[in-house]
């Protein structure tokens, strides 16, 4: 049992005042950025989130630290996926929606129609990490063409020779996260674009932890996943660096994708909130609290927080109430490019 | 014929070499390895997965892993909300399935006429034992959870039983206060002498704050926009009263709103669904199973047909319906799929106390657990099945203690 302490039963009076006095105490902690931030504890509520089991870890790890502090908020997250997230967001059942991928013009068309109005806020990275294997001695770099014949159907290699002329004949295995995953799709997106399909014949696994080991046992294999997992297992699989835009090979490591030089397999989480939830105090604090603490969490969780200034654009988006998404512009269609060029 | 009948029998027996008895005798003896050994192979294969679950999970089995919530550190984590959210549904699902399947399965034993209605009948329920599980999910979606949007949308239900519904404000002291509403989003137009509640805190040893159920009343004062509004109880200004910080409802056990919502309600008979099909087969098997002479004994001395099934077919059948009621249990508290579809939160800070408050399950948490990188969650997943288990051989021996005060011998 949760530990009680001795009841002792006040007045009205004297309990307020016992809270005046905690709240002189709390506010001092709790609400460090904003002055005119309500003490935590005094709010009074519920907040209903669901979306992607990606960022469920972030938001889980912020609705704990925030319920520690204001006991009387009832927060609630779901699993349901980015796109069931979005489905449960748009019929008015959530307040705010969890997402690995900005939201789609279909999926916003579909608030607007309900009457669903949104704020789009970046909280995080997550690098989508290539491994090999330790005994994998020939691979220094990978371009992203060169990732488009492993990985797709039109003209598939087999051996690494068919990758680049210099490396051996070994034949090549793919590992490769469940199709129906955030992961994947993101993964897909990148190497395939919109024409493109992977290929069919891999090894696919939903345990992320059945492909660091087929990875880490075979010399000819390759395999890709989030970069929590590749920091966890850096003993038996090796990082590729990837080779960017401009040019240079950039290995996954917290500073590379935070600055965005690890690119194009870093990608932005979001958390979108109702405009009219966020109008609420108790709401308000809490995605206050979570710009604030998203950093360390998603550290702690294994994923890399976002730039400074990137944040505060987050905080001025709430603050402003500024409604919509800026990966759909003005004809419906989706922007690409990176958070920074992006989220503007 | 007659002469050649002999010949014949002759003949039978000289067909072949006749076996030895040895022959026969290790034949025999490794038909019952054989046995053995597929035998072992089940116990085996049972044992490491036993084996392997309790060595990674037994560490993590301590107190405070029943009494706390989810968390994201996983020495701190624990199992309580989808533990009681376990209990809620599957407890709901049993009291709900089991007197609906075996009067069905009484009804289609013992009174329904055998025609092509009741064949079909029979034939559909056999087959609604098949359907995958994520169906029954999606159609508990449909039917309980948003009752096809009859009612409204979950948030703002039409339709409420037993609850009563707050609008909060807070006043200038920044202390929340209730007051009674009407109608969910409609804010109550608040006037000066209007009573509002607040809520009695009490204060913990180490800091923390203690919410208690008591309310006290607080007159309210309105503070008009031009005015400067002092700080203190009750004194809330008027941009503040025009609309409410959020709406709550007080809920009783008892209390319903229709559509369910993500309920324990709803998840209950979503699992119901799962569960019918094989209780009422169970229940059908045990009751062609009681020897018809019982029947016809009863009839015969002059009992109607209700009495010969209440005091003599079902009692006999009740062992056997309740070994199907268990496996039926075992596979309603083993559901993620059908539970994951209905869309429930899994990160949850209560556990349930009324009907309609919402709930997670442990295989969900399980599946969360195992499906993090770090090796932590993973042992906590393997203490998770510990519990599931657990919760399993709980829910059994109740159908064991019922079975055993039930039965009673044949002859």
């Amino acid at each position: 049992m949760r530990l009680r302490p001795r009841p002792t039963r006040r007045p009205l009076a004297g309990s307020l005042i016992a809270l005046a006095l905690v709240a002189l105490t709390g506010t001092i902690s709790a609400a460090s950025s904003d002055a005119h931030s309500q003490d935590l504890r005094r709010l009074r509520g519920s907040i209903a989130i669901d979306g992607s089991s990606t960022v469920y870890p972030i938001t889980e790890a912020i609705a704990e630290a925030f319920k520690k502090e204001a006991a009387n908020v009832n927060i609630t997250v779901g699993v349901s996926g980015t796109g069931g997230g979005f489905k449960r967001f748009a019929a008015n059942e959530t307040d705010v929606s969890d997402a690995s991928r900005p939201i789609k013009p279909s999926e916003s068309a579909l608030c607007g129609e309900s009457g669903v109005g949104y704020l789009e806020l970046p909280v995080a990275y997550d690098g989508l990490t290539m491994v090999v294997s330790r005994s994998n001695d020939w691979i220094d770099h990978l371009t992203v063409d060169e990732l488009k014949k492993i990985f797709l159907t039109t003209d598939p290699a087999t051996t690494w020779q068919d990758v680049r002329d210099s490396w051996p004949a070994t034949p090549l295995k793919i590992y490769s996260p469940g199709t129906d995953s955030g992961t994947f799709d993101y993964f897909k997106e990148v190497v395939a674009g919109k024409d493109g399909t992977i290929r069919s014949d891999m090894s696919v696994s939903e345990d992320d932890n059945v492909l660091v080991r087929g990875v880490a046992g075979d010399a000819g294999s390759i395999g890709f996943f989030g970069v929590a997992y590749y920091l966890a297992n850096k003993d038996s699989v090796r990082a590729v660096p990837i080779m960017n835009k401009d040019g240079k090979a950039i290995s996954p490591t917290a500073e590379t994708i935070e600055d965005g030089s690890y690119n194009p397999f870093s990608r932005p989480l979001f958390i979108y909130v109702k405009t009219k939830s966020s109008r609420k105090p108790h709401v308000k604090a809490f995605i206050e609290f979570y710009l604030d603490r998203a950093p360390a969490a998603a550290a702690e969780v294994g994923y890399v927080g976002l730039p400074a200034d990137l944040y505060d654009r987050a905080r001025q988006t709430f603050k402003d109430r500024r409604e919509g998404s800026r990966y759909v512009d003005d004809s419906g269609e989706t922007r690409h490019g990176s958070l920074r060029d992006v989220y503007r | 014929m007659n002469d050649e009948t002999p010949q014949n029998l002759a003949m039978l027996v000289d067909r072949g070499e006749p076996r030895s008895q040895s022959r026969r005798r290790a034949f025999d003896r490794g038909f019952l390895v054989t046995c053995l050994a597929i035998t072992a192979i089940a116990v085996l294969a049972l044992g490491v997965l036993l084996g392997s679950i309790l060595i990674e999970g037994l560490p993590g089995l301590r107190w405070s892993f029943f009494t706390e919530y989810a968390s994201r550190d996983a020495s701190k984590a624990g199992i309580r909300a989808p533990l009681w959210g376990s209990i809620w549904v599957a407890s709901i699902c049993a009291i709900v399935a089991l007197p609906i399947g075996i009067a069905t399965a009484v009804w289609l034993e013992e009174f329904a006429p055998k025609n092509r209605i009741t064949a079909f009948i029979r034939l559909n329920i056999s087959n609604l034992a098949g359907v995958p599980s994520i169906v029954y999910g999606i159609l508990g979606l449909t039917l309980f959870v948003r009752m096809f949007g009859l009612f409204g949308p979950i948030q703002a239900p039409e339709l409420e039983i037993g609850g009563r519904l707050y609008a909060i404000y807070y006043d200038t002291m920044q202390e929340p206060i209730r007051v009674p509403a009407e109608e969910r989003g409609v804010a109550p137009v608040l006037k000066t002498g209007d009573v509002g509640f607040v809520q009695e805190i009490e204060e913990g040893a180490d800091g923390e704050l203690i919410f208690t159920d008591r309310w006290t009343p607080v007159t309210l004062t309105i503070v008009p926009e031009d005015e400067d509004a002092p700080e203190g109880y009750g004194i809330i200004e008027a941009w503040q009263a025009e609309e409410p910080a959020d709406f709550e409802t007080e809920r009783p056990w008892y209390y319903i709103q229709f559509p369910l919502g993500q309920s324990v309600l709803a998840g209950g008979l979503t699992l119901m669904l799962v569960v019918l099909p094989i209780v009422i087969i169970s229940s059908q098997e045990a009751l062609r199973a009681v020897p018809g002479s019982l029947r016809t004994g009863s009839l015969a001395m002059g009992a109607t047909k209700w009495q010969t099934t209440r005091k003599v077919t079902l009692p006999a059948a009740v062992p056997m319906i309740m070994t199907g009621s268990i496996l039926a249990m075992s596979r309603a508290i083993g559901e993620a799929a059908p539970i994951l579809v209905l869309g429930v939160a899994l990160f949850i800070t209560d556990t349930p106390s009324s009907l309609m408050d919402s709930f997670t399950v442990l295989p969900m948490q399980i599946y969360n657990w195992t499906s993090r990188w770090q090796e932590d969650f993973r042992a906590l997943a393997a203490t998770g099945i510990i519990v599931l288990l657990m919760v399993l051989l709980a829910f059994n021996a109740v159908a064991v203690l019922i079975r055993q005060k039930l039965q009673r011998p044949l002859s």
